[in-house]
């Protein structure tokens, strides 16, 4: 029992590290009907300058603060100089150019820091709180977690709810030719929109580094978790995407506890194509499906 | 006159074609050194897996980053069949193909119900996801290290000089020369035509009674049974199947191998074969004449299939075949090529 219980919480930690990751695929594949295979290296990068930032200055929060605002920039010069290019054309070309992003990325971590993880420090210690005389699996950096995504979450829906910003981004996105004849600037919106995901990715970088540390190779699986999380949300709906980062997050933790943690992206994989063969655009997407 | 009808069919003409380029690859391979045929015997083995995933993709529009991963099945099958059960290298050969072909089929079926980014997504997934079956079942896949192939023996026939690597050339080339075969066949057949038709709009294929899931099953199956029969073949040249080789770089580089090519060509994937073969060797070359670090050196070759990725999609999509294609009509005569396009 107590066993369960830990996975259940390490299950809600890794959960909302997923959702993170997901929201950032969520907000572009929103905006431009894009998944942006990239996110994975984008959120590496900004994690490996976080770590050389910590190594140098000796201090965590600059090093996090660096990170998030390099994200910002790299999702924003990303979108400007690649994305653009592919944006609105055929579907496969924006997946090869965001994947050969992926790949430049990684050699470039690869040739600058090395091809060996380096660990990576938690912002407040990971011991587990005592229950009753126990260590559960869940301490105050899991508290930072949830609360840090939970955060940028509400921050981010305040954002496309209550602002003239947000407003336009969502027009932009709903109705580009629209949009644009109402005088929002479409493609500037659609660089706010990648420069916002790529910060929620690098949030997520940085939460997650400690458990997996850092190398070039070591967020893949992220990537892959968060795309299936993105999906059992339905691709579109942020709030999906944290309800979906959170199941998966579940999902996978009893997997790896009773099941063996090498078969963890095996079972994320069998949960992707359960949803997508039962509902071929997400579980809560209200997308339109496309018949012949 | 019967002869040029003779050569008209599609059949006859790929067999003289593929019988020639045996024959140059019979001189090639007796005249290079050990080291250069085990260079042929990498271009051909990744060759193979190249030629299925470009048909698929370019043919057929169906992309997958699970081909790694499927060049990795057909690997382990040789690797238990050969190594392990003691068979011998033509029946573990084509046992790899069937079983990859298998798997394909099953992926086909999913893939057949999912759309460019949910199609990337869970090839994806399966390429990051495959190899922790050697890590969870030690027993069978070797953990780790993976599993030891002997070296294949180059039969008595040939004599006792004759060098391993190119023997495991020929190996290597056989399995290129049988996919390219198959493959160019295939792209002139009516179930090629199919392939196109429902790449370019499933709708209108649909109204004109072609089955488009059937159609694109049968694409990944044959693009399946490809990458097992290469991955097959790797197995046997480097006499190892281990995790480390079939990680989401491979899947990646062989994207980038089809990419820079030239989508659905197969003229398109040699090129890209011999680019994977190639590069790294040259980026080696670059990285010592400029003493560039370790680091730096081992990641050039990653870096280029980045850049190309990138730069080929953004600014010619059509890769080398088509750079090569524009080429020989510019230089063919002005009047065959307007015979040609009446035609």
């Amino acid at each position: 029992m107590s066993r369960f219980v830990d996975l259940t919480l390490n299950g809600i930690s890794n959960g909302m590290i997923y959702a993170a990751v997901a929201l950032s695929l969520v907000l572009i594949w929103r905006a431009t009907r894009i998944i942006n295979f990239a996110q994975g290296g984008m959120l590496m990068i900004t994690t490996f300058i976080a770590s050389s930032v910590i190594e140098s200055s000796g201090s965590y929060w600059l090093g996090f603060a660096v990170a998030l605002v390099t994200g910002l920039a790299l999702g924003a010069v990303v979108e400007r100089v690649l994305v653009r290019h592919v944006e609105g054309g055929p579907p496969l070309n924006a997946v090869i150019a965001t994947l050969g992003l992926l790949v430049l990325l990684q050699a470039v971590a690869g040739m600058i820091w090395g091809g060996t993880p380096r660990s990576f420090p938690p912002a407040f210690s990971i011991r587990g709180y005592e229950v009753s005389g126990r260590h559960v699996l869940f301490g105050p950096f899991d508290t930072f977690t949830v609360l840090a995504v939970l955060g940028a979450a509400g921050l981010l829906a305040l954002l496309f709810r209550a602002t003239g910003v947000g407003l336009q981004m969502r027009a932009a996105a709903f109705d580009p030719l629209a949009a644009r004849l109402q005088g929002v600037r479409v493609a500037r919106m659609y660089t706010v929109g990648w420069a916002l995901a790529a910060l929620s990715g690098s949030l997520a970088g940085l939460l997650v580094a400690p458990s997996v540390f850092v190398g070039p190779n070591t967020f893949d699986a992220i990537l892959v978790f968060a795309f299936t999380a993105a999906v059992l949300g339905g691709l579109d709906s942020p709030v999906g995407a944290v309800v979906g980062g959170l199941v998966l997050g579940l999902s996978l933790s009893y997997v790896s506890g009773y099941a063996g943690s090498s078969l963890v992206t095996l079972a994320a994989l069998g949960i992707l194509i359960a949803v997508l063969m039962v509902r071929p655009e997400g579980l809560f997407s209200s997308a339109r499906r496309r018949r012949i | 006159m019967r002869l040029a009808r003779l050569l008209d069919r599609t059949l006859v003409r790929n067999l003289l074609l593929t019988a020639a380029i045996a024959v140059v690859l019979l001189f090639v391979s007796l005249a290079i050194t050990p080291f250069n045929n085990l260079r042929l015997a990498s271009i051909a083995y990744y060759f193979t897996a190249l030629a299925g995933l470009t048909v698929l993709t370019g043919l057929n529009g169906q992309i997958s980053l699970g081909h790694g991963a499927l060049m990795a099945v057909g690997a382990y099958t040789v690797a238990i069949l050969v190594g392990r059960d003691g068979w011998a290298l033509v029946p573990a050969l084509v046992a790899a193909t069937v079983v990859t072909a298998a798997i394909g089929s099953v992926l086909g079926v999913v893939a057949a119900r999912l759309r460019g980014p949910y199609l990337a997504g869970a090839t994806l997934a399966f390429a990051v996801g495959l190899p922790g079956l050697a890590d969870r079942y030690p027993h069978a896949f070797g953990g780790e290290n993976g599993l030891i192939i002997p070296p294949p023996q180059p039969p008595a026939g040939l004599g006792s000089a004759f060098p391993l690597e190119r023997w495991e050339a020929w190996i290597a080339c056989a399995t290129a020369l049988i996919a390219f075969l198959a493959l160019s066949n295939l792209q002139r057949s009516r179930v090629g035509r199919a392939m196109r038709a429902v790449r370019d709009d499933e709708v209108a294929a649909q109204l004109a009674g072609l089955d488009v899931a059937r159609t694109q099953v049968t694409a990944f199956i044959v693009s399946a049974a490809c990458a097992g029969l290469g991955g097959g073949a790797l197995a046997v040249v480097t006499q190892l199947a281990a995790p480390g080789a079939f990680t989401l770089v491979l899947s990646l580089s062989l994207l980038t191998g089809i990419v820079l090519g030239g989508l659905g060509s197969l003229p398109g994937a040699l090129w890209g074969a011999i680019a994977l073969v190639m590069l790294p060797s040259w980026s080696d070359d670059i990285a010592n004449s400029f003493s560039l670090s370790t680091d730096v050196q081992s990641n050039l070759p990653l870096a280029l299939y980045g850049v190309v990725l990138m730069g080929v999609i953004v600014a010619a999509p059509e890769g080398i075949q088509g750079a090569v294609r524009r080429l020989g009509r510019r230089l063919r005569p002005r009047s065959s090529m307007s015979h040609e396009e009446a035609a």
